[in-house]
């Protein structure tokens, strides 16, 4: 994901002068060293100071250019939150921070690395809009539409690297706050979001391994959340999953929850989220979501699933 | 030099006495419609803001500016508020409307609003964005310059000094920030409560700015002094100035910071501005 956005970014910026890079204290992925090598001046490094990273993009977009800031996802949003809620929020600019590693993708750095509540975080703040795609291929749309959207703020949350392509049979373009359908189903529908999406993908086999044919859909727009397209998943699918990589306050499966009682929804719901924890366990990226109860075979014990 | 020592002379000290009172007596009217008023942070920077406005920016020819002003000490906006109404830029409504329901103008300056650059309040936000404008005026090859005023108190937030270092850092020498320099905090004096917060000079110095240290009610002093700045480093200007200027029962009085005088205390305050 930072590879495909890097080089999207690169390939945006050599033909709008507006798109600049603000980082504090990362090394540029892949393409964004190569943007930084020939556009030094719209590669900015403010070093291990985030407050002044966000600061300078919203300066920087009041004065008509494009700026992205970017770092790892705690860094993005919750060092300098105050000033992404005044500077770039309340003030409404057309900006994109970028979050890498969102959840607890830095599985070995212990929770001061863990992005687990970003989502439900950013999603809290007025004018805030959230996008987390499932796969290089949606961070390419996301990215090509952040960078030429007039609508205000963007929090990008990214994964890291070496995520699998998971939309290339999707049956609808990438389109900012719409739900898209990467696989079709007819009885049962899973919701997520982010490089996760990798084991919807893997619970939806096991669904249909038992004889349930079942969709898979990003929900890459966190918010605004596509409330119609998933009012009418709840409506269709007699059962719902929604499986995602985000502390459950505020997640994706309380907002659902919420839209099913809103919607009088009958079909059956199942959430899946990280804990609402501080977990102090080291491992991989699947080591440390399964703690967190986030695994194919854990969840599909939940769901009733044989094991495979 | 920016400015050459014959045009500093354009700078009409008079002039700008002048205006100084008016502006204190219209926020001194403003005060009788309203209960909460920022009076003394802006009485400290008027002389600060009146001279950026009326002799530093420069103006285009169809009335816009060229160069940006920025409040990043946002409780003191009304001062701004009255020098952007006196300029045609607010209307004698939006000043009526001040904090009131249908009124576009609050206690904190809001982007989006004419005149305004940045939604300011929350303090330690200004000089970020104002080093992100200035920023990108270099980037895109204009001259504009960036003007913003500070408080001291806000000096103690991390957030200004992140920026000071990367204005310093990029060499941005069209950034200008003055220090409204009056020596209160919500609390205490910042020289009581804070003595390690001085010296100031040598602490902006190190961190790669240009300084000078001005009388902050002194218009000519504080024309001279950024007009007079070099343009190759950020320069600040540390105003020494004193909270509730211009009125005696309000200077150093930390009350005044958020209270609207009574009747009888505001015909005191206008008759002492009267007699200034």
């Amino acid at each position: 994901m930072r590879n495909k956005f890097a080089e999207t970014f690169y390939e945006l910026g050599k033909v709008d002068p507006r798109l600049c890079v603000v980082v504090a204290d990362i090394s540029p992925a892949g393409s964004i060293a190569k943007f930084r090598q020939e556009f030094p001046g719209r590669f900015i490094n403010t070093g291990v100071a985030e407050q002044i990273m966000i600061g300078m993009v919203a300066g920087m977009a009041q004065r008509g250019l494009r700026p992205f800031a970017y770092t790892i996802a705690t860094f993005t949003l919750y060092r300098p939150f105050e000033m992404v809620r005044d500077d770039l929020c309340y003030q409404n600019l057309p900006v994109t921070i970028v979050g890498i590693g969102g959840g607890v993708n830095y599985s070995t750095l212990g929770a001061t690395h863990h992005a687990q509540e970003d989502v439900s975080i950013a999603c809290s703040i007025p004018n805030m809009n959230v996008i987390a795609p499932c796969d290089p291929a949606e961070v390419e749309a996301a990215t090509r539409w952040c960078a030429q959207q007039e609508v205000g703020p963007v929090y990008l949350r990214l994964g890291k690297a070496g995520e699998p392509v998971l939309s290339a049979n999707a049956t609808t373009p990438w389109t900012f706050g719409k739900i898209r359908t990467l696989r079709e189903g007819r009885d049962v529908c899973i919701l997520t979001y982010g490089p996760i999406t990798k084991m919807a993908c893997e619970v939806a086999d096991r669904f249909a391994a038992g004889g349930r044919s079942t969709s898979v859909v990003s929900v890459h727009t966190l918010k605004p959340l596509d409330r119609d397209g998933i009012a009418e998943v709840l409506a269709r699918f007699p059962h719902v999953v929604v499986i995602e990589e985000c502390a459950p306050n505020g997640s994706l499966s309380m907002r659902v929850k919420e839209l099913a009682w809103e919607r009088r929804a009958t079909c059956r719901l199942d959430t899946f989220t990280l804990k609402d924890e501080f977990i102090h366990c080291y491992g991989s990226h699947e080591d440390l979501l399964a703690e967190h109860g986030l695994s194919t075979n854990k969840i599909c014990v939940a769901l009733g699933l044989t094991s495979s | 030099m920016l400015t050459p020592p014959n045009l500093r002379n354009a700078f009409d000290a008079d002039a700008a006495r002048t205006r100084c009172k008016t502006y204190r007596r219209r926020i001194l009217d403003i005060s009788q419609q309203v209960t909460a008023l920022h009076i003394a942070p802006a009485f400290s920077c008027t002389e600060i803001t009146d001279t950026i406005f009326h002799g530093l920016m420069r103006r285009n020819a169809d009335g816009s500016f060229e160069d940006v002003f920025l409040m990043s000490k946002g409780h003191g906006c009304m001062i701004q508020y009255v020098i952007l109404e006196e300029l045609g830029i607010l209307s004698r409504e939006d000043l009526d409307l001040y904090c009131k329901p249908g009124g576009r103008l609050g206690a904190h300056p809001d982007y989006g609003n004419p005149g305004i650059a940045a939604s300011t309040g929350s303090l330690g936000h200004g000089l970020g964005i104002a080093t992100g404008q200035a920023y990108a005026e270099k980037l895109k090859g204009t001259d504009a310059v960036i003007y913003c005023v500070l408080s001291d108190g806000e000096f103690q937030e991390g957030s200004t000094w992140e920026a000071m270092l990367m204005a310093a850092n990029l060499g941005l020498g069209r950034l200008v920030a003055v220090m409204d320099n009056n020596d209160f905090s919500g609390l205490e004096r910042m020289s009581e409560g804070h003595p390690a917060f001085y010296p100031l000079v040598e602490k902006a110095r190190a961190f790669g700015w240009e300084v000078a240290e001005v009388e902050g009610h002194d218009s000519q002093e504080i024309f001279n002094a950024i007009s007079g700045r070099s343009g190759t480093k950020p320069f600040l200007a540390i105003g020494k100035t004193v909270k509730g200027k211009g009125v005696s029962f309000m200077e150093h009085v930390p009350i005044w910071h958020y209270r609207s005088p009574n009747p009888d205390e505001y015909r005191r305050a206008i008759a002492e501005i009267a007699d200034a």
